[in-house]
């Protein structure tokens, strides 16, 4: 690990050789993202100077460069949550990733270096020509502006604010600074707190009181090399009555050499505000997914996560509601795949903290061969709370017999005129089963496909629609991949 | 000369015989009732032709118009025409039979070849009205919460859509209620006419009085021990097994 303290000599990266990393900065900033068109990159490995180096070349002001050196001490004074995780976290080698890659960064592969096997999924998935090249990390750059500048166009109009993260500390600073880092501080886990310091890309959205943004916005539509990274800071705030969907996450694996990935996600709903956020994920087997994603609900207000993880060699994440006003409602809608050498550490977190307030937990698990799938949740009432409500559902459903699952679901209700519901379950895709549509003419593959697909199908069903068509064309690649 | 040709055919669970040596040829447009008491092998092998990975044939063949059919994958066998209504019919939550039966039909098109919609809805429906079945059942899942005789009739619903060139019924009359039988029955003569060839698998006269089969043959220990036409399941009924068991089977 790089517990390197702050004094310790900085290993020698490229970034140190290069003159002076502010001179190439495009200073005529492009409507709507900012241009950076030269070609820097932190280098490996995590220190001081890294951060320093990320935030001089983002041209930070001063509170952030502090913000951020603060995290990086809370994240090397941290220790590996390897007590009650997996120990396999260890294997996360800190030095030898690279913490900041600008968006004009050179490909470090060319297409035909791309294997077939992923030149294959992109073709079965339908990802369109241009993207695909962006995916495979032939390009750094995958131009969607017309696309995202529609929406924008047509959200700005009514006052919504949808720019990235660097865009939006820049130009909304006082805005930002007042939600940033409030609903998931630095400290709150190891990796909110290496977020915390290297951050880049990610979305910032404001959405005014009152309105309601009829059209889901979509993170999809301005992928670029920092926004699809590694590190992504996303912060949504919906202020009184406002109403937002926001989606992240293609279902088209993104194939790098970068192993982790750590983002940090705060939404802040106020007053009968109601926020969607919505992800379809799906990891290449390398990764490692660490992600801490929490919402606060006001009064009356509304935060509902839908969360799809595929692959990935690990995934730790448990989005959560603060539900800290009156009759506010959280909900956490969770889809996990684990297939052979992937384990899914997923779930949820509801802490009540008003009277009246309601929580809900649908988590669904498929684990496959030697995939893994945890369920750990965390359901908070304290005893001084009236008529709240919880209701928790795990199901898990194992496809071959060496698969694993486990359910900790961690629920605490103190006081009187509370209510929790918990249900569990655990089926299996039997022989017989498969046997049965394999004699109606399917193949093993499309028989495991159909019964993973019955088995979420109440769930995908809540989905908006090109997603959980995605999510069916995600389903049956997976299962036909892992059929012998 | 479409015929499924079983020849000498021994199968065995582990390291248990089951079928010791069956030979049967069924050809398109026949029905052949098969006969005998519990636990003799009807269901191992009617299993084993659509080829269930539990089951393992040691020896002799399975020929599909000539072809051995015992290296193709289950998949394959029913898409070349192989059908098998089971005995005990799977359950698969979550899956629409509209859906299920789409992913079948879907299945047996030509590559980029897509499924006409309007088409299929309305060929579902048409079998549902024939076999009387509520076409609130296009959005139930698959035998999920079914009763055994709703079970059974989905069952023959599946093989009127897919239309195979032989169909093995595993017991399709138990469960069925006396109206139930017949709509089924009238079903599966309707099919018949359209050149299927049946290998009905029964421990019933009654089926045998609305689906009149051309040959009937007792099944004991794993063999076929007589055959003849419909009169001899009437004469098994009338004499029970003890006949088979004493005059049947060579000591
Ligand atoms: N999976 C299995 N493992 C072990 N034995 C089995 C298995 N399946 C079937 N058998 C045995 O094989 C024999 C034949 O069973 P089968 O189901 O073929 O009989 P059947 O003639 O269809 O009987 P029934 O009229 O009761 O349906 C029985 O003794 C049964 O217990
Ligand atoms: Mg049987």
């Amino acid at each position: 690990m790089a517990n390197l303290p702050a004094t310790a000599p900085v290993p020698a990266s490229p970034a140190d050789t290069a003159e002076n990393p502010l001179s190439g900065i495009d200073q005529a900033a492009g409507n709507f993202s900012y241009k950076m068109d030269y070609e820097f990159d932190a280098g490996t490995g995590l220190s001081e100077k890294t951060v320093r180096y990320i935030s001089a070349v983002k041209k930070e002001a001063p509170w952030i460069l502090e913000f951020r050196l603060n995290a990086l001490k809370t994240f090397l004074a941290k220790p590996m949550p390897t007590h009650w995780a997996t120990k396999d976290l260890e294997n996360i080698d800190f030095d030898k990733i690279r913490y900041y890659l600008s968006s004009g960064q050179k490909p470090k592969r060319t297409w035909d270096e791309v294997p077939d096997d992923i030149k294959k999924t992109f073709e079965r998935l339908g990802v369109p020509e241009h993207e695909r090249k962006f995916l495979a990390g032939v390009e750094a750059q995958f131009d969607s502006e017309a696309a995202y500048s529609n929406i924008k166009e047509a959200v700005s109009k009514q006052g919504v604010i949808f720019v990235n993260s660097t865009e939006g500390l820049r130009e909304h600073p006082d805005l930002f600074r007042q939600f940033f880092g409030k609903v998931i501080p630095t400290g709150d886990n190891k990796f909110s707190a290496l977020n915390s310091a290297v951050f880049s890309g990610g979305s910032f959205i404001y959405v005014p009181k009152g309105v309601k943004v009829a059209m889901p916005l979509q993170a999809y539509f301005r992928i670029n090399a920092e926004n699809f990274g590694q590190f992504e800071r996303t912060l949504i705030i919906a202020d009184e009555g406002a109403e937002v969907t926001y989606m992240e996450g293609c279902t088209a694996p993104k194939f790098s050499t970068s192993t982790l990935h750590s983002a940090v996600v705060e939404l802040v709903a106020l007053k009968g505000a109601k926020i969607q956020y919505i992800t379809v994920q799906n990891w290449a087997n390398n990764v490692f997914n660490l992600v801490t994603k929490r919402g606060v609900a006001h009064e009356d207000a509304e935060i509902k996560w839908i969360d799809c993880n595929i692959g990935s060699r690990l995934t730790m994440k448990y989005p959560g509601v603060v539900l800290k006003g009156r009759r506010a409602r959280g909900e956490v809608i969770s889809i996990a795949l684990a297939n052979d050498g992937q384990h899914q550490d997923t779930g949820a977190k509801m802490i009540h903290a008003a009277d009246e307030t309601t929580s809900n937990i649908v988590a669904k698990s498929i684990s496959v061969g030697q995939g893994r799938s945890t369920y750990r949740g965390v359901v908070h009432i304290p005893k001084h709370l009236k008529g709240c409500k919880n209701n928790t559902e795990c199901d898990a459903l194992l496809i071959n017999t060496n698969s694993r699952t486990d359910t900790y679901p961690a629920i605490t209700s103190r006081g009187e005129g509370n209510s929790t519901q918990h249900e569990a379950s655990v089926s299996k895709v039997s022989e017989e089963q498969i046997f049965y549509m394999q004699q109606r003419g399917l193949t093993e593959g499309q028989a495991m496909s159909l019964s993973v697909n019955g088995f979420i199908n109440d769930l995908a069903r809540q989905f908006p629609m090109e997603y959980s068509v995605e999510l069916k064309r995600l389903i049956d690649l997976e299962m036909e991949g892992s059929v012998g | 000369m479409s015929q499924l040709e079983i020849k000498d055919l021994h199968i065995s669970i582990g390291d248990k015989p089951i079928v010791k040596g069956l030979t049967l040829t069924v050809r398109r447009g026949e029905v052949h009732a098969l006969m005998g008491p519990n636990g003799t092998g009807k269901s191992t092998l009617a299993k084993a032709i659509a080829g269930h990975p539990s089951y393992t044939i040691t020896s002799g063949e399975v020929l599909l118009d000539g072809r051995s059919i015992l290296a193709m994958h289950p998949d394959e066998r029913a898409r070349a025409g192989i059908f098998l209504a089971f005995q005990y019919p799977s359950e698969i939550p979550g899956v629409s039979i509209a859906n299920f039966l789409r992913a079948a039909v879907q299945a047996r098109l030509g590559e980029g070849e897509e499924l006409d919609a309007t088409a299929y809805y309305k060929r579902l429906y048409s079998k549902m009205d024939l076999l009387q079945i509520d076409r609130k059942f296009t959005s139930r899942s698959v035998n999920d919460g079914f009763s055994g005789g709703e079970k059974k009739r989905c069952e023959i619903l599946q093989m009127a859509m897919l239309e195979p060139a032989f169909a093995l019924m595993d017991e399709t009359d138990s469960g069925l209620d006396i109206d139930a039988l017949r709509i089924v029955a009238d079903g599966v003569n309707a099919l018949r006419s359209t050149n299927l060839g049946v290998l009905m698998i029964t421990h019933y006269q009654r089926l045998l009085g609305y689906i009149v089969p051309d040959h009937v043959h007792v099944m004991w220990d794993g063999r076929i021990v007589k055959s003849g036409d419909k009169s001899l399941a009437l004469e098994l009924e009338a004499k029970g097994y003890d006949w088979v068991k004493n005059e049947l089977v060579p000591a």
